[in-house]
């Protein structure tokens, strides 16, 4: 009978090591790396990143134009863009002002956007006279720096998008005081012209949403 | 005096050939394991350290995916918000909430929140949000509605044979770039002619060699 035994002997160990060796694939699928954000036991501090030491300037990052990276020119607001303005800017600007802004200011600025239904503190429309001969390195400052209730928004909207917005906003304040005049003559006669579905597709999507909020109440 | 009956001839046959079939298709059922949804993890939800609720932030609210997975459209990461990004509202609105105490916790020590992962790829895999974002994947394609998940779970296998099927054919999953972070999309004209003609624009072709993905 010894050797029927050894036979189950192999054949169990056989059995055993392949199934442990399932376990060993893990090896491989969490590598001794960090990944990003990954919790380190390492650093006291949890985290698998480090901070750099304070004012460490990394190369090809030094921001010395004021202009750029303030709003400002010489200490004060500045009233023109230090980059050239561009259908592309604008464009760039609409998308990210529609992403971070309009859940507050709502897609034309006049502060009803779906978080303000929900609670926050309204802010003030951008169509006021005040906001309207407001430099538009303000409305880069705010981004920047926060202003009142509002939280700045640097770290989640990079400098040239910040540029970006700023602009739109402007167009944005011209659009909504625009008068028939500002419009070319030639195109003036497609302004009778009925509606279509993609004109209105951002208010309707605002009605909409108020609609869902008073059927919640 | 018979012990056994004269079927159970047949009883011993017959449970041979019923071994091998029990035998040989246990075997082919093991096969199948990796793609039982215990195994891959799909549509598993996770203990978080904070119920948060996309179905909440995206469908209600109105949120954009790029508010607070900024880098999605930019690196090979797309991001988890740091908790500045829930506080942005979250110091005005349901300052109460006991829901939301360890975001203020967090934000008080300056302690990051601890999310636990849902997808995770094997570290032997290389992937990158910006290239799929930028030819036209689009997030649902992927992880699917979530603006429908009030608690994040991960809609597909995410193993190999799952992206070869698109490498191999992207065609009939591509959207146009406007598109890529609508939940509920519906192409305008049919899949195939809206895929054909993306594929030229975007000049899409996506390499299934080992090398694209095992690097
Ligand atoms: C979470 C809501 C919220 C978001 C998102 C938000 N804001 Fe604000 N914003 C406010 C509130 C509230 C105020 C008024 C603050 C106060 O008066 O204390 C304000 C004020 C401002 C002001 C100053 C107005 C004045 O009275 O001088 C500007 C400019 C502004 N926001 C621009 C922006 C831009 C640009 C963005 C997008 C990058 C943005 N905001 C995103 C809530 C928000
Ligand atoms: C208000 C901020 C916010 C918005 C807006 C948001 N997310 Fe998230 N998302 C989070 C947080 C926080 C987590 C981590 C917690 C979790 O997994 O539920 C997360 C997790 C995820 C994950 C899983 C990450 C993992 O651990 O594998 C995916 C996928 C995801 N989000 C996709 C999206 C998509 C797609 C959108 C846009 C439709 C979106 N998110 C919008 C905050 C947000
Ligand atoms: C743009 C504004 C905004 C941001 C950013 C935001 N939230 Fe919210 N959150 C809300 C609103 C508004 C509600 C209430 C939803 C409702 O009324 O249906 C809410 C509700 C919640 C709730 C439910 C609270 C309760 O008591 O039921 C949780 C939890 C929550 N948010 C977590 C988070 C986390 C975590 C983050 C950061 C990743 C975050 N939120 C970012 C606006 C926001
Ligand atoms: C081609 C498929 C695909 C598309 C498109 C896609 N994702 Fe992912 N996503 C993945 C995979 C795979 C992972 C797991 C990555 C890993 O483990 O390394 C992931 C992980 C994530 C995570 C967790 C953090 C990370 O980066 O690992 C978040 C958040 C996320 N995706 C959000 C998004 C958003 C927002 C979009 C739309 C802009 C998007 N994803 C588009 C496949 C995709
Ligand atoms: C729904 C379609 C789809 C899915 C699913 C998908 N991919 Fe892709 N992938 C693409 C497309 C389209 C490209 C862009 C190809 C190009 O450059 O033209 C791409 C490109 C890539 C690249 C970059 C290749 C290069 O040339 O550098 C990598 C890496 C990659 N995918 C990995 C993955 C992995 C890993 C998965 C599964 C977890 C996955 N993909 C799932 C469509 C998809
Ligand atoms: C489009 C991306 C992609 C390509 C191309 C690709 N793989 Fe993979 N592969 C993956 C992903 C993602 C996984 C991890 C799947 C999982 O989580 O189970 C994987 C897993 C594997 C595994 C491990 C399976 C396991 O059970 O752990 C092997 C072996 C492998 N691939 C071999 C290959 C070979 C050989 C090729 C070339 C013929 C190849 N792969 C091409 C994405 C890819």
């Amino acid at each position: 009978m010894p050797g029927k035994l050894h036979r189950l002997g192999v054949l169990s160990a056989v059995v055993a090591s392949s199934v442990l060796a399932g376990a060993c694939r893990q090896d491989m699928h969490d590598n001794p790396r960090y990944e990003p954000l990954e919790a380190s036991t390492f650093f006291t501090d949890g985290h698998a990143y480090r901070v750099p030491v304070a004012h460490t300037v990394a190369r090809g990052s030094i921001r010395t134009d004021e202009h750029l990276y303030t709003g400002k020119i010489g200490g004060q607001l500045a009233d023109a863009l230090p980059v050239a303005a561009t259908p592309e800017l604008l464009a760039r600007g609409h998308e990210r002002f529609n992403v971070f802004c309009s859940p507050c200011h709502g897609r034309t600025g006049r502060g009803d956007g779906m978080v303000v239904r929900r609670g926050f503190r309204r802010p003030p429309t951008f169509h006021s006279d005040r906001l309207r001969s407001a430099p538009v390195g303000y409305f880069f400052d705010v981004m920047t720096n926060g202003f009142g209730a509002m939280q700045d928004y640097s770290a989640q909207v990079p400098v040239p998008d910040r540029w970006a917005i700023a602009a739109y906003l402007r167009a944005l304040q011209i659009s909504q005081h625009a008068t028939v005049a500002d419009v070319p003559a030639e195109k003036r006669a497609s302004l009778d012209a009925p509606a279509t579905a993609e004109d209105g597709a951002g208010e309707h999507a605002e009605h909409g949403a108020a609609g869902h909020e008073k059927q919640g109440h | 005096m018979q012990i056994f009956n004269r079927s159970a001839n047949f009883i011993a046959k017959a449970s041979i050939v019923g071994l091998v079939l029990v035998v040989g298709s246990l075997l082919g059922l093991l096969t199948t394991a990796n793609r039982w949804s215990w195994v891959n993890n799909q549509r598993v939800v996770r203990e978080q350290p904070i119920q948060f609720s996309h179905q909440h932030h995206v469908q209600t609210i109105g949120l954009d995916c790029r508010y607070c997975h900024t880098s999605a459209e930019t690196s090979t990461f797309a991001g988890i918000p740091p908790t500045k990004t829930c506080m942005n509202c979250h110091s005005q609105i349901w300052i109460t909430s006991p829901y939301l105490e360890p975001v203020r916790s967090s934000f008080r020590d300056n302690r990051s929140l601890r999310w636990v992962r849902v997808h995770d790829l094997p570290d032997f895999a290389y992937f990158n949000h910006s290239v799929h974002v930028k030819k036209g994947v689009g997030c649902e394609t992927c992880h699917g509605r979530v603006d429908k998940m009030p608690l994040m779970l991960q809609e597909n296998s995410l193993q190999m044979e799952w992206c070869l099927d698109c490498h191999r054919n992207p065609a009939q999953y591509l959207r146009p770039r406007s598109e890529i972070y609508t939940m509920g999309y519906r192409p305008a004209e049919s899949q195939a002619v809206v895929g054909a003609r993306l594929m030229k624009e975007y000049h899409v072709n996506p390499r299934t060699s080992c090398s694209t993905c095992h690097r």
